[in-house]
């Protein structure tokens, strides 16, 4: 029997709750993406007055299983119970409704609303005239973070407030609906040391209260500090259960990690030349520290790490998109200023960007323009006009060559698949002929076959010397491309792995260091 | 697999040439014959008459847009880039004036500057434009430097330019222009300056790197930054020049009325504008062509012209083009959407 929300609303507002075992369950839940299966005959169950933790590499679901119990999306197959009770969720609104808070990664805030006015939105207390009553909105708010131990102003405006205060307002809020259970992803990604203490008290405080807290951390550390429980998520499948106390650290990452690698990759053996890239003490202020590597000729470095280590930072820092605040950049042992992206390709470098459609394609263009774009700079223009019949040939050749699917150059790029799009990028930067190519996750969200394609590809270029440093949460891709892998974590490399001694358990176990 | 076995299966290699689409101003060249037919057929109706087959009445009506449309070359060029330039229709104002100052003839009795009369042609037709690349080129910096949304930018320059144009002679028209001047704004010239200018930018806009680099900037600025375009630099270019068209579109207003006024170009940025956006041009960045804006232009010709002929109130005319102003935006953000579901 499904109840309805507001059924279960209405239970919970009399306070006849079932008392069931477990606060929260889900059971063969399923969830299809076009393309993707993100979540295959998944259960998940929270214990009353417990935090339990969700595992997983980037992509394992986690977020997908958390967005479904939130009402964020409905799930394809299978079936949620709050309180022994079957539910159907349809917004997030409705699960807040029904007890189910979750706190965003991106805080979702009104920046120039006052800290009291964010909390009561929607509910704010009115006056006989049916005015809001401020007084009394700031009131509750004190009361409310009493209860909490939070010290914020309430009158203040949260956009001047820290990222730290700015979850407490968002905790606060979540309670403030009595809510039963907390849903918070990765709350300490942006949080210092201290912070990190006062939210671990707040977080132990509401479970005492006996409220169920699902909990998604990367950071291992954390996890044995705070969680009561942990579930284990990889490639869309449910792994397992575990008290935290009764698993260690390398047993998590075995759970993460073991996975056969079966997909094939063209890696082939070539000549690694001269240094051609040579990185010292690469810093980025509050982003990332004392990043140092060589990048030889024909080389593929391989650069691991979990969302948020860093990784894209450093990319986009070699590229001259932010410019580094300290250390130094040397390209044939020369050391070279790159503050824009414009002298990163003077030095013939090349940066396949992470998001293809944020920062890649201009998609209602067609792919004769964006393919033309980078070369553009400095070639094919005689007396002020663009030579477009021998761009046009070379970018067909291009086309060819990447056995890019298009009907014609002519092709709006929003029209291709996401792996035709890529080969669009890629041939963007192998019209310039670059040295030294970065590519950041070059194959996510596209088919196998695309993906083998890409890997081809990248091969290819190595092969004529081209350096190439090549960012990837896809484990079998680091794996089985790199010559050599930098682990990130934090803002920091963990360490170096050559081809010969990696392996996914040495990679996960540097990445959450 | 060698790329011929790929040709074969169901894959789709591309074929050995770049094919043309069909231009998307056919669908408004369309629209513009149907609107002619239209007033020709109620000119038959209501008023007796041929509304095509009079060339003055045509020859009156490119005339009255021909300003129009120099101005909205240039802001063709900045809406393509994702943005905005409120500011044409002032600066129209503030060139007129300041290009009229130095071409007033010796024997005007009240000259501004008696030191500068009889100047030739080509002094006050430099004033105008210059006057008009400085004040986009200051757009073009507060928008690049700064940061502020050229709406922003363009609203406090859109002021000040008219501050200036009154300032500048505490209100008082500039008259007793040279006629080697006011010929620039006589018989057909305005309408050979409007083409002239869409011809070049045409040019510009689908021939040069400057173009490829300004559709670039609007379909999506990140990736343009990542490829090595210099946005800042870029949007100072664009809007110097749709600020010299603006100062160009000033001197031919001054040269046409044989005076300049303060009150100039008022809401001129609008009519430019909706001629750039009923030619197709798209207020999100990134798609707009030359040849659309002209149809545009020519559009918002024959609807005032049209109303005229058959007799209609003048308080209807602003009343309709209004409404189709947001109907062709309507258009836009429709054509959007449906591209977004493929």
């Amino acid at each position: 029997m499904v109840v309805s929300p507001s059924t279960m609303a209405a239970v919970r507002k009399s306070g006849a709750v079932p008392n069931a075992e477990y606060l929260l369950s889900a059971e063969g839940i399923r969830k299809e993406f076009p393309g993707v299966v993100a979540l295959d005959d998944v259960s998940f169950r929270l214990k009353r007055g417990s935090v339990h933790a969700l595992m997983g590499e980037n992509g394992a679901g986690k977020s997908t299983l958390m967005k479904i119990l939130a009402g964020i999306y409905q799930p394809d197959k299978g079936n949620v119970q709050l309180k022994g009770v079957d539910i159907r969720l349809s917004s997030p609104l409705d699960a807040l409704e029904n007890g189910i808070a979750m706190i965003h990664q991106e805080l979702n805030l009104m920046a120039y609303m006052t800290v009291a006015e964010n909390i009561w939105i929607r509910r704010e207390p009115l006056n006989r005239f049916g005015l809001v009553d401020h007084g009394e909105m700031y009131r509750r708010t004190e009361e409310l973070f009493d209860r909490l131990n939070i010290g914020i102003d309430p009158e203040a405006k949260v956009g001047d407030l820290s990222v730290a205060n700015r979850q407490m307002v968002e905790i606060a809020k979540a309670v403030s609906y009595e809510s039963d259970v907390l849903i918070m992803d990765e709350p300490t990604s942006a949080l210092t040391e201290r912070e990190v203490d006062h939210l671990f008290r707040i977080i132990r405080g509401l479970r005492d209260q006996g409220i169920g807290i699902v909990y998604i951390t990367h950071k291992m550390n954390e996890l044995f500090e705070i969680a009561d429980e942990l579930s284990v998520f990889r490639d869309g499948k449910y792994i397992g259960t575990h008290a935290s106390t009764e698993v260690t650290r390398d047993d998590i990452i075995r759970m993460m990690v073991g996975r056969e690698i079966t997909q094939m990759f063209p890696k082939e053996e070539v000549p690694i030349g001269n240094v051609v890239l040579s990185v010292k003490n690469l810093t980025l202020k509050s982003v990332f520290n004392d990043v140092s590597f060589d990048l030889r000729a024909g080389e593929i470095l391989g650069v691991a790490g979990l969302v948020g280590s860093g990784r894209s930072n450093v990319a986009e820092t070699l590229f001259g998109v932010t410019p580094a605040s300290s250390g130094t950049i040397e390209i044939d042992g020369k050391p070279v200023a790159i503050d824009t992206p414009t002298t990163a390709i003077r030095n013939r470098m090349a940066f396949l960007t992470e998001d293809r459609k944020d920062t890649g394609c201009l998609l209602i263009l067609d792919v004769l323009e964006n393919m033309q774009l980078a070369v553009l700079q400095d070639k094919f223009v005689k007396n002020g006009f663009v030579q477009e019949n021998q761009l046009e040939e070379v970018c067909e050749e291009m086309c060819r060559k990447l056995r890019v699917k298009t009907p014609s150059l002519a092709e709006r790029v929003e029209n291709l698949s996401g792996g035709n799009q890529q080969k669009v990028l890629i041939g963007r930067w192998m019209l310039t002929h670059p040295r030294i190519l970065i590519l950041d996750e070059p194959t996510r969200g596209i088919d196998v076959g695309a993906k083998a394609e890409i890997h081809r590809l990248v091969c290819e270029m190595a092969r004529t010397g081209v350096a190439v440093i090549m960012i990837s949460s896809e484990m079998p891709e680091i794996l089985g491309m790199s010559d050599r892998i930098m682990v990130m974590h934090e803002g920091r490399v963990t360490g170096f792995l050559d081809r010969a001694e990696a392996t996914q358990i040495k990679v996960m176990d540097l990445a959450s260091r | 697999m060698s790329t011929d076995a790929a040709a074969k299966g169901n894959l789709k290699v591309t074929p050995a040439r770049r094919r043309r689409r069909m231009p998307p101003e056919a669908n408004i060249f369309l629209v513009l014959i149907a609107i002619a037919l239209v007033y020709e057929l109620l000119g038959w109706i209501f008023v007796g008459q041929s509304f095509l087959f009079n060339q003055q009445r045509l020859t009156i009506m490119i005339l009255q847009v021909s300003v129009i449309g120099i101005i909205a070359v240039g802001v063709t060029q900045v809406i393509i880039t994702g943005g905005i330039d409120l500011s044409s229709g002032s600066v129209v104002g503030m060139t007129a004036m300041l290009s009229a100052s130095v071409a007033q003839s010796s024997t005007w009795p009240r000259a501004l500057y008696p030191s500068l009369t009889d100047m030739p042609f080509f002094v006050p037709i430099g004033v105008g434009i210059i006057a008009g690349l400085l004040a986009g080129f200051i757009n073009g910096q507060l928008i690049a430097r700064t940061k502020i949304p050229p709406f922003i930018a363009t609203l406090g320059m859109m002021v000040t330019a008219r501050g200036i144009s009154k300032w500048y002679t505490k209100g008082q028209p500039v008259s007793g222009l040279t006629e080697n001047f006011t010929f620039i704004g006589t018989g057909i010239w305005p309408v050979v300056v409007f083409l002239a200018v869409a011809i070049i930018f045409h040019i510009a806009l689908r021939y040069t790197r400057y173009g490829k680099f300004t559709y670039a900037i609007g379909a999506n600025v990140q990736a343009a930054r990542v490829s090595g375009i210099n946005i800042e630099a870029h949007l100072v270019k664009v809007y110097a020049i749709a600020g010299m068209l603006a100062g160009l579109a000033g001197v031919v207003t001054a040269a046409r009325a044989q005076t300049a006024q303060a009150g100039m170009g008022v809401m001129y940025e609008l009519d430019a504008i909706a001629a750039a956006v009923i030619g197709g041009t798209s207020l999100a960045g990134g798609a707009g062509r030359i040849t659309g804006t002209v149809i545009g232009t020519v559009i918002l010709g024959v609807m005032t012209s049209g109303f005229t002929f058959l007799r209609v109130d003048a308080y209807y005319q602003e009343i309709v083009k209004g409404m189709i102003i947001v109907a062709a935006v309507v258009t836009d953000v429709y054509r959007q959407k449906k591209r977004a579901k493929v």
